[in-house]
C-alpha cells in the first residue's frame, strides 16, 4: 500500500515511454499502452483514495529510500488523493475519446500525441503528490512541456499561440523557481513538512515574504488568474479538442491546487492572510476575473473562444475560494475544481464531437444540432445547467458553498459577483442552447436527418447523427459525473474536504 | 549608499540586472527569436542566483575528507548545485521546444515579427 504515491506518476511515465517506442511501430499498440498506463494509474489513485479515507492517514513514500527531509518525499493525503483521482479520471476519459478525435482533427500526429498526453497527466499527478517544493517545479515543467507539444499540433495558428503561451509559462516557472531559491536560502530545506515546521519562526523574514510572493505570482501565471489570463483564449482556440479537453479541465486547476497547498500546508497559518495579503489579493483579482471572463464570453462567436473566456471566469471561482480563506468558502473553491473539470471537459468534448460531425465551430452555425445530434445535445444541456449552477448539478453546490463562505466573511461584493456571474453565464450559454434547438430551416444536409439516435457505423466526414461510441461514451460519463458529483457532494465534503481545510480552524 | 554596500552585494545586483534584461526581452521585443533569447537570459539569472546563494569561500567539494572531518563550513552545499543542474536541463528542454515552435511559426507565416504574424493571421482568417 505504501507504494501508491510513487506508482501513480511512475506508471504514467513508463506508459509514455513505452507508448512512444511501440507507437513508432504500430500506432494502435502505442495507444493501447498509453491507455493502459492511464487506466492503471486511475485504479491506483482510487485505491489510494479509499486507503487514505478509511485510515484517515496520509501515505508517505520516500523516493529512492532517502529519508526525508534529505530525500524527496511523495505524500498522498486527503487533498492529494482528491486531486490525483480527478486528474487520472479526466485523463482516462479523454484517452477513450482521443483516437477518433485526433484522427479527424490532426491526422498523422496521434503517435506523438498519446505519449504527450500520458506525460501531461504524469506531470500533473506528480505536482499534486510531491512533498518537495523543488520537485513540484520539475513536475510543473514536465506537464508544461507536454502541454506545449499537444497544443502545437493544432490548427494553423497553433504553434504561434503555443509559443506565446510557452513564454508566459517559462516566466511563471521561473518566478516559482526563484521563490524556491529564496525559501531554501532562508529555511535551509525544500521538504514541505519540514518547511511548515521551520517557517513559523521566520514569519517576519523579508526573504521568506519575497519567496511566498514570487511563488504565488509564478503559479498565478500558470493558473491564468486574471489579469494573467491573456494567453488562454488564443491557445484554446487553436488547440486540438483532446489537448483543450485535457488542459482546460485540469492543468490550470493543478496550479490553483499548488497555491492552496502552499497556503494550507507549507506557510504558517495567518501568513497568507495577515502577514502578506496574498489571499485577499487573489480574491479581488478573481472577482474581477469572474466578471471579465463572463462578459467577454458573451461577446464570442467561436464556441472554443467562448469556453476559454468562460474558463477565465470559472478558474477564478477557485481563486475566490482561496480569497475567502474560511473553511466553507475554501470547500466551495475545492469542490469547484472537480465540478468545473467535469463540466468544462464535457463542453470541450462536445465541441469536438460537433466538429467531427458537422465541421462547425462557430456558434451561429450551430443551428439545428438539437435535431441532428440529440443525445450529444442533452449532455450539452446538462453541462450548461452545471455551468449556470442549477441544482442538482454539481455547479450549484460549489457556488452555494462559496456564497455561504462570502456571507461568513461578510464579503458582500464577492457575494454579488457570484450571483451576477451566474446570470451572465446563463446569458451566454442559453444563447448557444437557443441556437442549437432552433429549427435548422432550409439547410438540406440537416433536415434530411430525423432519426439521429444511432451512435456508430458512420464514416468520419458524414455530417450527421450523434458521434461514434468512442466519443459519445466519454461525453456520457462526464455528463453523468456532473449530476452524480452534485447529488453526492456532501460525501466528498465530509470524507475529504473537511479534513483538508482543517488548518483554517473550523 | 557606500562602496561597502555594493561590495557585499554586487553579485546579486548583477543578477537582478540580468533578470531585468531577460524580462524586458521577453515582454517588450517584437521579434519572437529575441523573446526566446530574453527567456534564456532570464532563466540563466535564476541559475546564477542559486549558485551565488550557495557560494562559500574556501570550501571544497562535498566529498568527505579525513583532514577536514565533518565540519560543514569546509564543504560546499551540493543541493543548490543539483537544483541548478536540474533547472538547466528543464531550461534546455523549454528552449528546444520554443525553437521548434518558432521554426513552425516561421514556415507558416514567413516572419518572426509578432505584429506581422498577427496581421497575416487576420488576413488568412
Amino acid at each position: 500500500m505504501s507504494q501508491i504515491p510513487a506508482l501513480i506518476p511512475t506508471l504514467l511515465l513508463l506508459a509514455a515511454l513505452l507508448s512512444l517506442l511501440a507507437g513508432l511501430k504500430s500506432q494502435r499498440a502505442g495507444y493501447f499502452l498509453a491507455l493502459m498506463g492511464a487506466g492503471a494509474s486511475f485504479l491506483v489513485s482510487v485505491l489510494g483514495l479509499v486507503e487514505v479515507v478509511s485510515s484517515g492517514q496520509a501515505i508517505r513514500y520516500a523516493m529512492g529510500g532517502w529519508i526525508p527531509p534529505i530525500g524527496i518525499e511523495f505524500v498522498l493525503d486527503h487533498l492529494a488523493a482528491y486531486m490525483t483521482t480527478l486528474i487520472t479520471f479526466i485523463g482516462v476519459v479523454v484517452f477513450i475519446y482521443a483516437p477518433r478525435s485526433l484522427h479527424f482533427e490532426s491526422p498523422g500526429k496521434a503517435t506523438f500525441a498519446y505519449p504527450s498526453m500520458a506525460l501531461l497527466i504524469a506531470g500533473l499527478a506528480g505536482m499534486t503528490l510531491t512533498g518537495d517544493v523543488f520537485n513540484l517545479y520539475v513536475f510543473l515543467e514536465i506537464a508544461a512541456l507536454a502541454a506545449y507539444a499537444l497544443l502545437a499540433i493544432g490548427e494553423r495558428g497553433g504553434p504561434f499561440a503555443t509559443l506565446r503561451y510557452l513564454l508566459i509559462g517559462a516566466a511563471g516557472g521561473g518566478f516559482y523557481l526563484l521563490g524556491v531559491g529564496f525559501l531554501y536560502f532562508s529555511a535551509g530545506t525544500l521538504n514541505m513538512a519540514d518547511l511548515s515546521g521551520l517557517l513559523p519562526e521566520l514569519m517576519e523574514n523579508r526573504a521568506v515574504m519575497t519567496a511566498a510572493a514570487l511563488m504565488v505570482v509564478g503559479l498565478a501565471l500558470k493558473m491564468a488568474l486574471f489579469p494573467m489570463h491573456f494567453w488562454m483564449p488564443d491557445v484554446y482556440h487553436n488547440a486540438p479538442t483532446v489537448a483543450a479537453g485535457l488542459i482546460a479541465p485540469i492543468m490550470t486547476k493543478v496550479s490553483a491546487y499548488a497555491i492552496i497547498r502552499l497556503f494550507l500546508d507549507v506557510f504558517p497559518p495567518g501568513f497568507f492572510t495577515e502577514t502578506l495579503p496574498i489571499t485577499a489579493t487573489i480574491g479581488w483579482l478573481s472577482a474581477a476575473g469572474i466578471l471579465y471572463g463572463s462578459i467577454l464570453a458573451i461577446a464570442q462567436h467561436d464556441y472554443r473562444r467562448m469556453l476559454a473566456y468562460s474558463s477565465v471566469g470559472q478558474i477564478a471561482y477557485v481563486g475566490l475560494g482561496i480569497g475567502l480563506a474560511n473553511p466553507i468558502g475554501l470547500i466551495g473553491g475545492l469542490l469547484h475544481i472537480v465540478n468545473h473539470a467535469l463540466m468544462k471537459g464535457l463542453l470541450f468534448l462536445i465541441g469536438g464531437a460537433v466538429r467531427l460531425r458537422t465541421g462547425v465551430t462557430r456558434i451561429p452555425d450551430m443551428k439545428g444540432l438539437g435535431r441532428s445530434m440529440p443525445w450529444t445535445m442533452y449532455a450539452f444541456v446538462i453541462g450548461i445547467l452545471g455551468m449556470v449552477g442549477i441544482p442538482p448539478t454539481a455547479g450549484f453546490f460549489s457556488k452555494f458553498y462559496l456564497l455561504l463562505g462570502a456571507v461568513e466573511a461578510g464579503a458582500w461584493i464577492w457575494f454579488a459577483v457570484i450571483i451576477v456571474s451566474s446570470l451572465l453565464s446563463a446569458v451566454y450559454f442559453f444563447r448557444v442552447t437557443e441556437m442549437i434547438f432552433r429549427d435548422p430551416g432550409e439547410d438540406p444536409a440537416e433536415t434530411s436527418r430525423e432519426e439521429g439516435g444511432e451512435k456508430d457505423e458512420t464514416t468520419p466526414d458524414q455530417p450527421q447523427g450523434d458521434p461514434p461510441a468512442s466519443m459519445f461514451i466519454p461525453i456520457a460519463i462526464l455528463a453523468a459525473g456532473v449530476i452524480l458529483v452534485g447529488v453526492f457532494n456532501f460525501v466528498i465534503i465530509s470524507a475529504l474536504l473537511e479534513r483538508v481545510v482543517a488548518p483554517l480552524g473550523g | 549608499m557606500t562602496i561597502e554596500f555594493f561590495a557585499g552585494r554586487y553579485p546579486y545586483i548583477l543578477i537582478a540586472v540580468l533578470m531585468g534584461i531577460g524580462l524586458y526581452g521577453m515582454t517588450m521585443k517584437r521579434n519572437l527569436l529575441k523573446k526566446i533569447i530574453g527567456m534564456t537570459i532570464f532563466q540563466t539569472s535564476i541559475y546564477l542566483f542559486f549558485i551565488q546563494g550557495a557560494n562559500k569561500s574556501g570550501a571544497t567539494i562535498p566529498v568527505y575528507l579525513e583532514e577536514l572531518g565533518t565540519e560543514p563550513t569546509q564543504y560546499m552545499n551540493p543541493l543548490p548545485q543539483v537544483i541548478v543542474l536540474t533547472a538547466i536541463v528543464v531550461g534546455v528542454a523549454i528552449t528546444g521546444v520554443a525553437l521548434a515552435l518558432l521554426l513552425l511559426t516561421y514556415k507558416r507565416y514567413g516572419s518572426l515579427d509578432e505584429e506581422v504574424i498577427l496581421r497575416r493571421m487576420r488576413e488568412s482568417g
